[in-house]
């Protein structure tokens, strides 16, 4: 069946039914379409599972950092809605019965990771607070009439759910005109009806209160029309006491936008609580701490990768999702272009698999340029050895798994070195208990030694008590420090030895200090060599950046220029080759209309246009004359010309004008 | 404090705020600064000090300068650290720069100096052949730094074009000091003054010749132009940016005034244009599918992307249609999917919808709005989760599906995880249809398929300039309508045509109000009375001779919907005849 019609513009191919139900498994996509399929299956299930691992991790880790906030969220509408409660005749109680309780939570700009927020924010709400939560968009709300349904029909909802799904009647009325009377009459029904239902049995916390609160959700406060808001604010303001609204405003921007968007006579209905959640530039460093900096996941990026998927967050979105797309892509990359990434996984499993190593992929190994550089510095018996013998191979690939293992155990000690060069003496001892702790508690035999070294200088602090007062001021210097990462840290060692040096008089405390940090320094030095400079790195280090960035944060424009300026790039074509800002005459069409066009201003003639293209054109055409008339060569030429400059137009790069007879004008300023 | 570092203190990666000069130095290392070298960055810092020297003692200036150059250090650094970005390899910095205002006939110049040397790479730089510049020394008026960036590609200017254009401003200001009172300000590059110093001595050979290099040139010109003249203020233009504005002012362009209509290839059809582009013989077709193979050989690897959650767009120059085709017949094949066309000139969201609903999911039932029906299929497809779709939209940049709702709800369908999208787009600027929310819902993956393929299809349904609209009306058929009028009716219509002729260079121009023309048709005896017009007036719609349009003010205009070139030939042949 074809797929272009002059009548329409979708097209649906379903197979028959009998084919259909073979779904092809997505593994089987792994080794599609490639030569090296080994293992692929494993390799497959080893990403999937470290994949669901980091999720699930993620998903965990955002529960835990949002839980204070939704716990002081929750803990404040309980408190408000209790101001509903106490039904006093009092006055002040009057006045405030008046005020809708609001929450204004302040999520920074991070957009895109405001919806896993409000989801698992709605969630909480529904378990500890009330069933009535609904959130709603500025896309959904254009006006308040659509306000007020959409409200309507999510209320209707919630409470669908709640009660046995008796509610199609419920549907019809969604379609009703809505008003406040009718939600606060719908809301009477639904809390007797509840009452009755559920006399005494139900009364879990969920329902602790005779009539739940309504909580709504607007997830993009500034987006919606001010008119909107100051109107639904004073309607349901006015039917409080039967309607018990509790408002909660998602704000990306600042506190400031309230007031902007709702004058003083509707702001001073509402009583407003600032709530503020975790920076998503924290909440990064803590993605990144429990992802990547553990043993937990075999999986690791190199330098410049991270680089990348940082750079993405801090210049473009600040957004952790994404953040997490780019870690998903690259795990999938490696364990689809590495045939070693088999090998990534924990460390048991590591050598059950290298024991059924296959005689393929330890040629694999062999090929590795850091497995062939390691062997290169071996004696050349061993060389041979290794080379050779298929047993020892397996052995030393064990041992540098192991190796990797160390890396990252000590890397945890890293941080601690960083503060330590900053850190008074209390903290200090307090860091080295710590790492004491941990040193032992890790059973690997080359960090026995330190263990024992690190309890001494323990020992000699606890011997130094007259208090030494330089604390304050090598605090202060080595402030700037705390914002490097482990990979510039090589760097700042250096940098602070000289800051040490030119400092002269020098403590005890200092004296001992620098004895512990130099101490530290060369464990560092030992073990923390940079990852690339480990035999076998490939296996668990995922270094391919640029294609990370080319899928993650593409450059269209660049490409499309690059295509019409610069032919050769894509088609290696020995005509094609040029210098910088030529363009051979053989050269596409496009290319060879879109470079005339940059010649012109804002209008361009057709005609001189078209007659310019000829002229090229005609020029790199050694056409036989004989074999056609000219005639019909002008009309092949001028038909060529049309197509380019349609094409052109639908790049963008020019569209017809009205200004001038046969013009078109120019939409790009510059060279593109 | 201290208790902010222990909470730290087993962190490795810290994040950290960023100035704007990083940002900065971001994006241009971003957008292909892998081809740039230190050396370049440094070039520019030299002349900043070659500039500097010279004997006027501003300081703040001095200061200024400074300022600059650490500025620009700022932006050299670590950009030869930038990774290898695969498309940036032409030094995507040309893209974002300024173009000059050029004149007109230059294309014609570019063209035959390219066809007289056949075979040979020729650059497309005028002003490195002297003789041009001597014919059209008026083609000073446009030569400006941008200008140099395109033509002698030196490194230097590349950098300044991608500074911000107050940083380029900046960078000028001790030269224009140099001038002391007069009110001549500095153009900014050395390229321009050499074009100054042409223009005053009247094109001199010699200089032309010099023209050609280097940045020494940046010391001499601030003493050569003593005496700069009014009229010559206005022959340069001092900056980028007024040029820009200049050129996209309300002020006329100049350009010939050579029209198609003259020419005796007027418009094709669509039918001809195919038959003709059917005898051409591509090019460099073994490259060409090169280059496919490539791209095919990733095929499996969409499949598993999509599977996974990401969807897949396509992007670079050439028709990736039918790339996406054959991707379709060999991975596809066994699944439900749905290709839509989205240079189809009524393709619309809904249309989509329905051919979803209706056709892949079997459902018999209308919906109320198209969110009803979306959110039917969320439903749908929440349920079921053994149902897999597969979506292929060429061109999701399309005319019709562009718009912010289309795109809203398509993103919506892509982020369900039983849909999976492959999608294509051409358009320049299509990047700027998401915003970070609808980013997010479509999970892009981009991938670059640059393929020169010709948009045959894509094109094809486009009103496209050259290729003959079907709607409007030739002069053939006008005349055959105009001739079974009465004469009456033909005198009204030529007073309206002479009317619009007239105003044809006012770009305001709305229409004959009628009052007006009634006016105009009682004092030729062409009608008596209101209604006779009115009558008349309906015949012209009823043969789309004739549009109407309320004006702001209520008044009701005429137009006719004929390009003004047929409507004055049409003229010349009534007169002849009569």
């Amino acid at each position: 069946m074809a797929t272009s019609s002059v009548s329409k513009g979708c097209f649906v191919f379903k197979p028959n039914f009998k084919k259909r139900k073979i779904s092809v498994p997505v593994e089987d996509y792994f080794n599609k379409g490639k030569n090296e399929s080994e293992d692929s299956k494993l390799r497959y299930e080893t990403y999937h599972l470290i994949w669901q691992q980091m999720k699930s991790e993620t998903e965990q880790l955002q529960e835990e950092l949002n839980k204070n906030l939704f716990d002081s969220l929750t803990e404040f509408l309980q408190k408000s809605y209790s101001g509903f409660q106490k039904n006093s005749r009092d006055w002040g109680c009057q006045i405030k019965l008046r005020e809708i309780p609001t929450a204004a939570l302040i999520l920074g700009v991070n957009v895109t990771d405001h919806d896993l927020t409000f989801r698992s924010l709605t969630e909480a709400l529904q378990n500890n607070v009330t069933p009535y939560v609904v959130s709603l968009q500025a896309k959904d709300c254009p006006d308040i009439k659509h306000f007020l349904q959409k409200l309507a029909s999510q209320l209707m909802d919630c409470c669908v759910d709640e009660e046995s799904k008796e509610g199609s009647i419920q549907v019809a009325q969604k379609k009703t005109h809505c008003s406040m009377d009718s939600l606060s009459s719908w809301y009477m029904n639904v809390t007797q009806k509840t009452d009755s239902k559920m006399p005494r049995k139900k009364r879990t916390s969920t329902s602790q209160w005779q009539s739940p609160p309504v909580v709504l959700i607007l997830k993009d406060m500034e987006s919606f029309t001010t008119k909107v808001l100051q109107d639904f604010i004073i309607i349901s303001s006015q039917h409080l006491h039967e309607f018990p609204l509790i408002l909660i405003f998602g704000i990306a921007t600042s506190p400031i936008i309230i007031h902007r968007l709702l004058p003083h006579a509707v702001s001073s209905l509402l009583c407003i609580e600032l709530f503020q959640s975790l920076s998503c530039k924290e909440h990064l460093t803590t993605v990144l701490d429990k992802l990547l900096l553990t043993t937990q996941f075999p999986f690791k990026l190199s330098e410049k990768v991270l680089q990348i998927l940082t750079n993405i967050f801090l210049y473009h979105d600040f957004s952790i999702q994404n953040f997490i797309k780019g870690l998903q892509l690259s795990l999938l990359e490696h364990f689809y272009s590495q045939p070693l990434s088999v090998l990534c996984c924990n460390l048991p499993e590591a050598k059950r698999r290298i024991n059924f190593l296959s005689d393929n992929q330890c040629e694999n190994i062999r090929r590795l340029p850091s497995f062939r550089r390691y062997v290169e510095k071996q004696a050349s018996e061993k060389q041979v050895a290794l080379l050779t013998n298929e047993r020892f191979l397996k052995i030393r690939e064990l041992y540098c798994t192991c190796l990797e293992k160390n890396i990252r155990d000590s890397e945890e000690y890293v941080s601690a070195l960083q503060l330590l060069r900053m850190l008074a003496k209390d903290d200090l001892m307090t860091i080295l208990q710590k790492c004491f702790q941990v040193f032992k508690s890790s059973s690997e035999k080359q960090l026995g030694s330190t263990a024992k070294r690190i309890e001494e200088f323990l020992a000699q602090f606890q011997s130094l008590d007259e208090a030494k007062e330089e604390e304050d001021t090598s605090g202060s210097q080595s402030k700037g420090l705390q914002k490097t990462d482990l990979y510039h840290l090589q760097k700042s060692l250096l940098e602070m030895k000289e800051l040490r040096r030119t400092s002269k008089k020098q403590t005890r405390f200092e004296v001992l200090r620098e004895k512990v940090v130099n101490f530290i320094d060369s464990l560092v030095r030992e073990y923390l060599l940079p990852p690339e400079t480990q035999p076998l790195h490939e296996v668990v280090y995922f270094s391919a950046a640029h294609t990370l960035r080319e899928h993650l944060n593409a450059a269209p424009r660049i490409a499309l220029h690059t295509a019409l300026n610069n032919p050769y790039y894509y088609l290696k074509n020995e005509a094609l080759k040029s210098e910088e800002g030529c363009i051979p005459n053989v050269a596409p069409d496009i290319c060879i209309a879109y470079k005339l066009h940059l010649e012109c201003s804002r209008l361009i003639n057709l005609v001189d246009w078209s007659e310019a293209f000829a002229t090229v054109v005609t020029a790199a055409e050694k056409m036989d004359a004989n074999s056609i008339t000219s005639e019909e060569r002008n009309e092949i030429i001028h038909a060529r010309f049309i197509r380019a400059v349609s094409e052109l137009e639908l790049l963008g790069f020019i569209k017809p004008t009205k200004q001038k007879t046969d013009h078109v004008a120019r939409l790009t300023w510059g060279g593109c | 404090m201290m208790s902010k570092l222990e909470l730290k203190e087993d962190k490795m990666l810290e994040v950290q705020f960023v100035g704007d000069d990083d940002v900065l130095n971001h994006i241009l290392d971003r957008e292909g600064g892998a081809k740039l070298k230190k050396e370049r960055a440094q070039l520019l810092v030299n002349t900043k000090k070659i500039i500097k020297k010279p004997e006027y003692d501003l300081e703040e200036d001095d200061q200024e300068v400074l300022k600059d150059q650490n500025y620009v250090d700022v932006l050299g650094r670590d950009i030869q650290e930038s990774l290898k970005n695969g498309s940036a390899a032409d030094g995507g910095n040309k893209v974002y720069s300024f173009q000059n205002r050029k004149h007109s006939e230059k294309m014609a110049k570019l063209a035959s100096e390219l066809a007289k040397t056949p075979r040979k790479n020729v650059s497309f730089s005028l002003k490195n052949d002297p003789e041009i510049m001597i014919n059209i020394p008026q083609c000073s008026k446009g030569h400006s730094a941008s200008d140099k960036v395109q033509l002698k590609n030196s490194d230097k200017s590349e950098f300044l074009s991608t500074a911000p254009s107050g940083l380029r401003k900046r960078l000028i200001v001790p030269r224009s000091h140099s001038d002391s009172e007069s009110e001549y300000s500095a153009s900014n590059s050395e390229d321009d003054d050499g074009v100054a110093q042409e223009y005053e001595e009247d094109t001199n050979e010699v200089i032309l010749s010099q023209k050609i290099p280097s940045q020494n040139r940046a010391i001499s010109a601030p003493i050569c132009k003593e005496t700069p003249s009014k009229k010559m203020k206005r022959d340069k233009t001092s900056d980028l940016v007024e040029e820009y504005f200049e050129a996209h002012s309300s002020s006329k362009v100049l350009t010939s005034d050579r029209t198609l209509q003259k020419l005796k290839r007027a418009k094709l059809d669509q039918q001809t244009l195919r038959n003709l582009l059917s005898k051409v013989s591509p090019s460099f077709s073994a490259e060409l599918k090169q280059l496919n193979q490539q791209y095919e050989q990733l095929f499996y690897k969409w499949m598993l992307q999509l599977r996974l959650g990401f969807n897949i767009v396509l992007y670079g120059l050439g028709s990736k249609r039918d790339l996406l085709e054959r991707f379709r017949t060999t991975v596809l094949q066994d699944s439900i999917h749905v290709v839509i066309n989205g240079f189809f000139p009524g393709i619309s969201v809904k249309s989509i919808l329905n051919s979803i609903t209706e056709e892949a999911l079997d459902h018999a039932g209308t919906f109320r709005s198209v969110l009803d029906q979306l959110d039917w299929i969320v439903n749908r497809l929440k349920e079921d989760s053994s149902l897999e779709l597969f979506l292929l939209i060429h061109n999701l940049d399309s005319q019709m599906l562009r718009g912010d709702k289309s795109q809203q709800i398509i993103g919506q369908l892509s982020s369900l995880h039983n849909i999976y999208l492959i999608a294509s787009i051409d358009h320049l600027n299509a990047p700027l249809m998401w915003d970070h929310a609808k980013q997010s819902l479509y999970n892009w993956l981009w991938y670059e398929t640059t393929t020169y393929s010709p948009y045959t299809e894509e094109t094809s349904y486009e009103n496209s300039l050259l290729v003959k609209q079907s709607g409007s009306l030739p002069l053939s058929s006008l005349t055959h309508v105009l001739r079974s009028l009465t004469p009456n009716a033909r005198g009204i219509f030529r007073l309206l045509i002479k009317y619009q002729l007239d105003n044809q260079d006012n770009p305001s121009y709305l229409g004959f109000s009628f009052q007006d023309f009634y006016q105009q048709c009682r004092e030729a005896f062409l009608v008596n009375s209101d209604l006779t017009l009115r009558a008349q007036l309906t015949e012209f719609r009823d043969h789309k001779l004739l549009r109407t349009k309320k004006g702001t003010d209520g008044v009701e205009y005429l137009l006719i919907p004929v390009d003004n070139g047929t409507l004055s030939d049409f003229l010349e042949k009534e007169e002849e005849e009569s």
